[in-house]
């Protein structure tokens, strides 16, 4: 961490959607610091603009202010320096798993690696999520953990100076999250890749990360505080489910999301209170700023 | 084992074959029989007691020509014009004959006398008319095709060519191929004037009849496809930074190539009625000229001759549909997806 310009650094990030009742301001004045190698997750309510961050460093939304400098560069484009691992898979249905990381590989070793190498190459990222066995079928003949294996192994071969992982496991089972949980823990550290993931699991944050971004709900949403988790590598699930530290943690993000951060979507009590501290029209204002809040995506 | 995986590819692209390469190796004979005739029986009944109501109905409808053709003398008209045809073949090859003999005699008797190979002209048959209906047909179909997938393509990318253009594809859309035919035919006499034409003018009239209205079809299939494909897989195509002409034929085109077939099959099925509209209207050479020219003729075998010819449009329209089928099964990714 001797790093003078760190990274990744997100600098004063605002973003407005335009909408039929005008400018939807999603995130507000986002800032945040990331060194290479480290693992972030982000935590926060559904809506809250988690994705919208990520696309953001992906280069595939602009910010309306502020920008990402990826070391030292600013981001204004979406590239392969910046491997995204999509929630749902979305890999080519009409190509093999081998045929899909095969068109990412091809597209950025473009004339640095002969066609043996890229071969090789394409099975060594296959294997490090151990789908070597099934590299020939297509994606509607494999499950929902092997489809994502097969995104995190496209987005690994590309070589990304930075991970992007939007929710990846969040539509498995808990077994098979728990499996792709070792999984990649296992490949960054020994690629020592830089992630940002997003999660809704708190358990999966913690036992990950090295810092656990927590963001406060939307509109204008920013982040709210940045959890150190401190914990010894390698990690074991099983081992931490009883270490009182890792309860600590567990118990700071949980803290986070249902006490300070109440859910937006459980409206009885969270405005309830909120509407005592406030008068009369205030509270009618706020409750048409709730309304007029456009759909969580 | 290799023979076995050519096998299964072709019973994968022709279902119907499966229980009958099965029967063929003697495997479980009596029940491929019994998948056979649940595929085939039905259908056959179906067809028997078609025959039937027709057989039935046609003696019972009198016309100015005669009574209206039942199955038995849709049958003899048939035969009588494969023999007609035949005939035909061998007048043919004895002009032929008899013409190089001719200059045989006469290079015999002056090494440098010219001679003159007249090419023959006789009646064309029913099976030239139908020839001369198909190539018609799939020239016309493969040249729209060819505008219109690209086409749709461009447009289906952008939104605001798709707005641009949408105005005029559903103007032209609707338009009968009737109401375009004598505009064809007078662009094309005043436009294709050449000593040597390569191609007939009935025939140019004909196609560019069909073409103009298979295009619409295909294009909006395509336009629509383009323009739905998965917004995750537009994603993936840009943090690639596939280049414009890797992202058509990497995403662009598999991904939208089911509703390019739903298309692409609509416009055969319109072309093919479109061309026989148009060889009727035009007199231009094919079936729909066969079908006119044996209700001029008004013989007490034209009413059966023409109902040969609508149950042979109908067989081929039939076929060049299934024939697209195949190549979407061939050519589409998405196994799963229920084709019919
Ligand atoms: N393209 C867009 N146009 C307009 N509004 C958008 C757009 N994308 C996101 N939003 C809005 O921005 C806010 C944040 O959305 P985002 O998808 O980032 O939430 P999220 O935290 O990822 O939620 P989830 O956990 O449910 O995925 C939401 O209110 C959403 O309606
Ligand atoms: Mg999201």
């Amino acid at each position: 961490m001797t790093h003078t310009v760190p990274h990744l650094e997100l600098t004063g990030v605002s973003i407005d959607f335009p909408t039929p009742n005008g400018p939807f301001r999603a995130l507000n004045k986002v800032n945040l610091k990331i060194e290479e190698g480290e693992f972030i997750s982000l935590i926060g309510h559904s809506g809250c603009g988690k994705s919208t961050v990520l696309n953001i460093v992906a280069g595939l939304y602009k910010a309306t202010e502020g920008g990402v400098l990826l070391d030292g560069k600013e981001v204004d484009e979406p590239g392969p320096e910046r491997a995204v691992v999509f929630q749902n898979h979305s890999l080519l249905p009409w190509l093999t798993a081998y045929e899909n990381v095969e068109l990412a590989v091809k597209q950025v070793f473009k004339g640095q690696k002969t066609k043996p190498e890229m071969k090789e190459w394409i099975e060594h990222n296959l294997n490090l999520v151990h789908m070597d066995h099934a590299m020939d079928k297509r994606p509607d003949e494999i499950s929902g953990g092997m489809k994502q294996r097969v995104g995190i192994a496209r987005a690994l071969a590309m070589e990304p100076k930075i991970l992007l992982m939007d929710e990846p496991f969040g539509a498995l089972d808990a077994l098979t999250r728990a499996h792709l949980q070792d999984s990649l823990m296992e490949i960054t550290s020994s690629l020592g890749n830089t992630v940002i993931m997003i999660t809704h699991d708190v358990d999966e944050a913690v036992l990950l990360s090295d810092r656990i971004v927590m963001m406060t709900n939307g509109p204008a949403a920013t982040i709210g505080e940045i959890l150190e988790v401190n914990l010894e590598r390698p990690r074991n699930r099983v081992e931490l489910s009883d270490d009182s530290e890792y309860n600590h943690y567990r118990h700071a993000v949980l803290q986070f999301l249902y006490e300070k951060q109440r859910n937006p979507d459980d409206k009885t009590e969270a405005s309830k209170t909120d509407k005592e501290e406030m008068s009369e029209e205030a509270s009618m204002a706020s409750e048409k700023l709730t309304d007029n809040k456009p759909e969580a995506a | 084992m290799h023979e076995g995986h050519i096998m299964q590819k072709l019973t994968n692209y022709l279902p119907w074959l499966k229980p009958v390469i099965k029967l063929v190796k003697g495997e479980n004979p009596t029940e491929q029989i019994k998948i056979i005739l649940a595929k085939v029986g039905t259908p056959l009944l179906g067809l028997v007691i078609f025959l039937i109501i027709w057989a039935g109905a046609a003696s019972a409808i009198d016309t100015s020509l005669g009574k209206f053709p039942g199955p038995g003398e849709v049958r003899t008209q048939f035969l009588n014009l494969l023999d007609e045809s035949k005939a035909e073949k061998e007048k043919e090859i004895a002009f032929y004959e008899r013409q190089q003999k001719r200059n045989e005699a006469k290079l015999a008797k002056d090494p440098n006398a010219k001679v003159k190979i007249r090419p023959y002209t006789g009646n064309p048959t029913f099976f030239d008319q139908i020839g001369t209906s198909l190539v018609t047909v799939l020239s016309g179909f493969i040249l729209a095709s060819l505008i219109a997938i690209p086409i749709g393509i461009i447009i289906g990318l952008s939104p605001g060519l798709y707005a641009a253009f949408n105005p005029i594809i559903q103007l032209f859309k609707p338009v009968s191929p009737l109401a375009w035919l004598p505009l064809v035919t007078m662009v094309v006499s005043a436009v294709y004037v050449t000593k040597d034409p390569m191609f007939s003018k009935s025939y140019l009239t004909s196609m560019i009849t069909v073409l103009l209205c298979c295009l619409w079809p295909t294009m909006i299939n395509t336009a629509v496809g383009v323009a739905s494909i998965s917004k995750d897989l537009i994603n993936v195509s840009k943090v690639l930074r596939l280049s414009w002409l890797t992202n058509i034929y990497k995403i662009v085109i598999p991904s939208s190539l089911p509703m390019m077939f739903t298309g692409l099959r609509l416009s055969l099925g319109i072309a093919w009625m479109v061309l026989i509209a148009a060889e009727m209207l035009a007199q231009n050479p094919g079936l729909g000229k066969f079908v006119w020219d044996e209700f001029q003729n008004g013989s007490s075998n034209s009413l059966g001759r023409i109902m040969v010819a609508v149950l042979v449009i109908g067989a081929i329209g039939f076929l060049l549909d299934r024939g697209m089928l195949t190549l979407q099964r061939v050519l589409s990714w998405d196994k799963t997806a229920d084709i019919r």
